[in-house]
């Protein structure tokens, strides 16, 4: 056995991804949010999360996948920031795995866009790949385009 | 006397401090006499109380202290080992310290007990002398007293034997009570044992175990002091007891906690009125009133009065004034006027400029207020006071006042504003020009002020805390500059207001008014000029602004209710279009997530009454945003859309240059720098000639020559006038015969494709002038410098508009 992570993972247009579990806060259903008009559409809005303001970011925009289908509603995964948490939306919550070392690789670099800026590796199940998300990067949006 | 007695006041609750710390420490030493750490601990407090009583001219108390540090030095070095007799005799110093202390706390003297006999014990054990009964040189004088408060039921704190009559009548009483709580130790009233009794009294508040056997062994040789001691950490009102020290940073989560709590106690008033359950009403309004009421108190944990500031303004107005030659006398009202320790520190460098600016340029010389007829001293009064939730501060001179004609010439030849500007503003408007950037009236610059740099900075830090400063000058009469900040920063008041769908907080500082227009009056009383909206407040022109427009939201439903929204920002008026106006309410701003804190829109965000998020408006922002504010016209100008273009949009810098004669214009924007170039730098590469520029080669046009304007002035001199222009990192200089002004003005550029290198014509200052095509002036000579970038179409579009 060598080094095992464990990683919260979620689907994202039936894509597998994953996120160290340290890095999150906790993972929570729906919850209504306030839109932020002028704000870039990867912003969905802003939670209540107990007296604390977050800022939702919709994955799969971020991830420039499709939209997500109409009635489906997302869930929270809630990540640790140095500048306080942030939501992440994606469409279903998946369990903790622990991942061995062994199935890593880095991402190939025939992946395109957005995937390929944000996912900073690969594990490989049997039947399925873990792709996991550079937290930081996933956040960070450069400077906003100017409203 | 007010400072001095506050300085005495920290010094008293510090030496309690120190005192109680000491006792401790002396008895910790004692079962340890080689600990030199205590020692030196001891050692520095009493040479601070020591220090600090010289300074406020306590001679008495002064005595006391030098003896027993001469005494704890000798200690220190060794040269003496620590005894019980030795012991006694400090802690009968610690003792009678405090006793001083009282004194002065109460009566703001010494009192005459005489502590001669402890000095000379003191002195004399630090000789090396053997001193057998300390307890024998207790002050006789004290001892007096003593007896003529018999009962221990009386161990007056106020030594001094004049005072026990008076002392008798009214805090016997309490004196009594607090005793009585003392009981236990207190059980045996004989007068001999009392000193040891009350010694226990006071270890029994020390809690500890130690110090209670030490002094059953040395407490009959200790002073009689400590007879009176007992009563002093009991009596109520005493500085040290009604004081604690506690961290900033804990006040601010105590805050914060409160915060929440606010925002919880929202919540519940929500559902309240739906429940029918009249128990659970009750006690929805008990809490509010609670939470209220802790909301104050814990407000208040933070308040400072603005006196901590303004304490130092006594002496910066009085070295000022003299090295002014000015005679200036400084009044204040209002010392005790609260506000956050934020706000307080916020607003202590920007008052300080203000009142060092009116010393400096308000207040006339002696001389001329005499040729005025006005008194030769120069008045500046400090004011200030609670208004609506807001906190006021009025600097006010009876000075020369402002001159606005001066400040109007001042403007117009600084490019601040055009004649044109000038021409629609009124005097008070001209007034409030010195906070513009970059504006400064002093003729000569002093090291007091006059850069140019003082009042705008003042504005943008009083704004930046949620502040609003304003100017009042009646030219040789004075002026007076009004100052309002909030309260406190965390929990603001603010009018929540709907628009597409979603709610937004407004704070109240920016709000002035609401006005709602239905049915008849809506449909008519909004006009347009030239598709901006206004409306008529009160014989005036509002500019609206539609919230929805603004942030790009679906309207959700179509009323012909018009509700506007009057906000204030930077001076300026503009009505706000919502769809509804809800309630005021307290609000906690919180901050925005880095992700969204660029939008200039939101200043925050809160959570409101039903648990949901709503963002808070940046006036400020808004204003800008939308070109309210006309210094940022400028900035948006660069940015703006060509279907934004307003009227205004064709306001242009523009460099004038000489060419041959001729005046010629370049928007200043394409003009990366303006430079000097010795004929003797000028190299060859090929045909072309170049310089070096920055570390790189950078090629020279004539622009003169390239436009058949040739003058031979620039043959002839060593200086070359060049404007830079840069792209790409690629500079080339654009040689000129001379750099003649730089200006603002609205233009209108008339086409005259006909000739070579010039984009048309524009009248400047009155003058038709051409407009230098400069992008075609390069490409004639360096063809390729604009490739690798399409910009320039863009640049060429943005100029010809």
């Amino acid at each position: 056995m060598t080094e095992e992570t464990q990683f919260c993972t979620f689907y994202l247009n039936k894509h597998f991804f994953g996120i160290e579990v340290e890095k999150v806060q906790e993972v929570f259903r729906y919850q209504e949010m306030t839109p932020i008009p002028l704000a870039p559409p990867t912003i969905k809005g802003l939670i209540n999360l107990r007296g604390q303001i977050i800022t939702a970011v919709d994955l799969r925009k971020r991830l420039q996948m499709p939209d997500r289908p109409d009635g489906q509603l997302p869930m929270n995964v809630v990540i640790r920031t140095p500048e306080g948490a942030v939501s992440l939306l994606v469409d279903e919550i998946g369990d903790v795995l622990e991942m061995s070392l062994e199935d890593y690789e880095p991402p190939p670099d025939t992946i395109q866009g957005m995937t390929r800026e944000l996912v900073r590796g690969v594990y490989k199940l049997d039947d399925n790949l873990l792709l996991i998300l550079n937290t930081a990067k996933t956040i960070d949006f450069g400077e906003p385009a100017p409203a | 006397m007010d400072e001095m007695d506050a300085i005495i006041g920290e010094f008293l609750v510090e030496s309690y401090e120190n005192l109680d710390q000491l006792d401790l420490d002396l008895v910790e030493l004692e079962q340890n006499p080689t600990e030199t750490e205590i020692l030196s601990s001891i050692f520095r407090t009493i040479h601070t109380i020591k220090g600090t009583c010289g300074f406020l001219g306590f001679s008495k108390l002064e005595s006391i202290a030098h003896v027993g540090e001469n005494l704890l030095s000798k200690l220190r070095d060794g040269e003496l080992t620590l005894n019980p007799v030795s012991t006694s005799a400090l802690l009968a110093m610690v003792d009678a310290i405090r006793q001083i202390l009282d004194c002065l706390e109460n009566e703001r003297n010494e009192g005459d007990v005489d502590y001669s006999k402890l000095v000379e014990t003191l002195t004399r054990i630090q000789n090396g002398e053997t001193v057998e009964a300390v307890a024998t040189t207790a002050p006789a004088e004290a001892a007096d007293t003593e007896t003529v408060a018999e009962e221990p039921s009386a161990p007056v704190e106020e030594a001094p034997a004049e005072t026990v009559s008076e002392v008798a009548e009214a805090p016997e009483t309490t004196e009594a009570e607090a005793v009585a709580q003392e009981a236990p130790a207190e059980s045996t009233p004989e007068p001999v044992a009392e000193s040891e009794n009350t010694e226990e009294v006071e270890i029994d508040r020390r809690k500890s175990i130690q110090d209670a056997e030490f002094l059953a062994q040395h407490g009959d040789r200790r002073e009689e002091p400590q007879a009176k001691k007992p009563a002093e950490p009991q009596k109520s009102g005493g500085v040290a007891d009604t004081s604690i020290r506690v961290d900033v940073s804990l006040l601010d989560t105590l805050m914060n906690l409160v915060g929440e709590l606010v925002l919880a106690r929202n919540q519940i008033l929500q559902y309240a009125p739906e429940s029918r359950d009249s128990n659970f009403q009750t006690t929805t309004q008990h809490l509010n009133l609670v939470t209220s009421e802790l909301q104050e108190s814990v407000m208040k944990t933070r308040m400072q009065p603005i006196g901590n500031i303004w304490s130092k303004y006594p002496r910066i107005v009085r070295d000022l004034s003299i090295s002014c030659g000015k005679k200036v006398r400084l009044e204040m009202e209002g010392k005790e006027t609260e506000l956050d320790k934020t706000l307080i520190e916020a607003i202590k460098d920007p008052l300080t400029h203000i009142v060092r600016n009116s010393v400096d340029h308000g207040i006339e010389t002696a001389q001329v207020r005499a040729e005025r007829g006005k008194p030769e001293e120069g008045v500046l009064l400090l004011k200030a006071f609670h208004e609506g939730g807001q906190v006021n501060i009025e600097i006010i001179d009876d000075g020369g006042g402002i001159n606005p004609e001066k400040i109007r010439d001042k403007a117009i030849s600084k490019g601040l504003i055009t004649t044109e500007q000038a021409a629609r503003m009124n005097n008070r408007e001209f007034v409030n020009l010195i906070f513009a950037p970059g504006f400064s009236t002093a003729e000569k610059i002093t090291n007091v002020s006059g850069r140019g740099v003082g009042m705008d900075v003042v504005r943008t830090n009083i704004e930046k805390i949620g502040g609003t400063v304003d100017i009042q000058s009646v030219y040789g009469q004075g002026t007076t500059l009004k100052v309002k900040i909030p309260l406190t920063l965390a929990i603001i008041p603010a009018l929540t207001v709907a628009t597409g769908g979603g709610r937004y907080a407004i704070p109240q500082v920016n709000l002035l008014e609401l006005v709602r227009l239905d049915g008849q009056q809506a449909a008519t009383k909004i006009e347009k000029i030239q598709n901006t909206p206004v409306y008529r407040l009160r014989g005036r022109l509002l500019p609206l602004i539609y919230l929805h427009e603004e942030l790009q939201v679906e309207k959700v439903e179509e009323s012909d209710i018009i509700n506007i929204v009057v906000l204030q920002a930077d001076d300026r008026h503009f009505g706000l279009v919502v769809e509804a106006i809800n309630d005021t309410e307290e609000i906690v701003v919180k901050p925005l997530g880095q992700q969204v804190k660029n939008i200039s829109a939101y200043s925050g965000a809160t959570i409101m009454g039903d648990g949901n998020v709503a963002l808070i408006l940046d006036v400020m922002g808004l204003a800008q945003k939308a070109r309210v504010i006309s210094q940022t016209q400028a900035k948006k100008r660069a940015e703006a859309h060509g279907d934004e273009a307003t009227t205004d949009a064709n306001r242009q810098t523009l460099l004038i240059i000489g060419l041959g004669g001729q005046r010629m214009a370049i928007p200043l924007s394409k003009v990366a720098r303006l430079e000097e170039f010795n004929r003797k730098n000028i190299e060859h590469s090929g045909d072309q000639e170049v310089v070096q520029y920055r570390g790189e080669i950078m090629p020279l046009i004539y622009v003169g020559n390239l436009l058949g304007t040739t003058s031979d002035t620039s043959e002839e001199r060593d200086e070359l006038h060049a404007v830079v222009y840069t792209q790409n990192n690629k500079s080339v200089a654009l040689v000129v015969d001379q750099i003649c002004d730089i200006v603002e003005e609205s233009i209108k550029v008339k086409k005259s494709g006909s000739r070579h290198g010039i984009m048309g014509t524009v009248v400047v200052q009155g003058q038709v002038t051409d407009l230098l095509d400069l992008e075609n002036v390069i490409l004639s000579v360096d063809p390729t410098f604009f490739n690798e970038n399409e910009e320039v179409a863009g640049l060429l579009e943005g100029n010809g508009s």
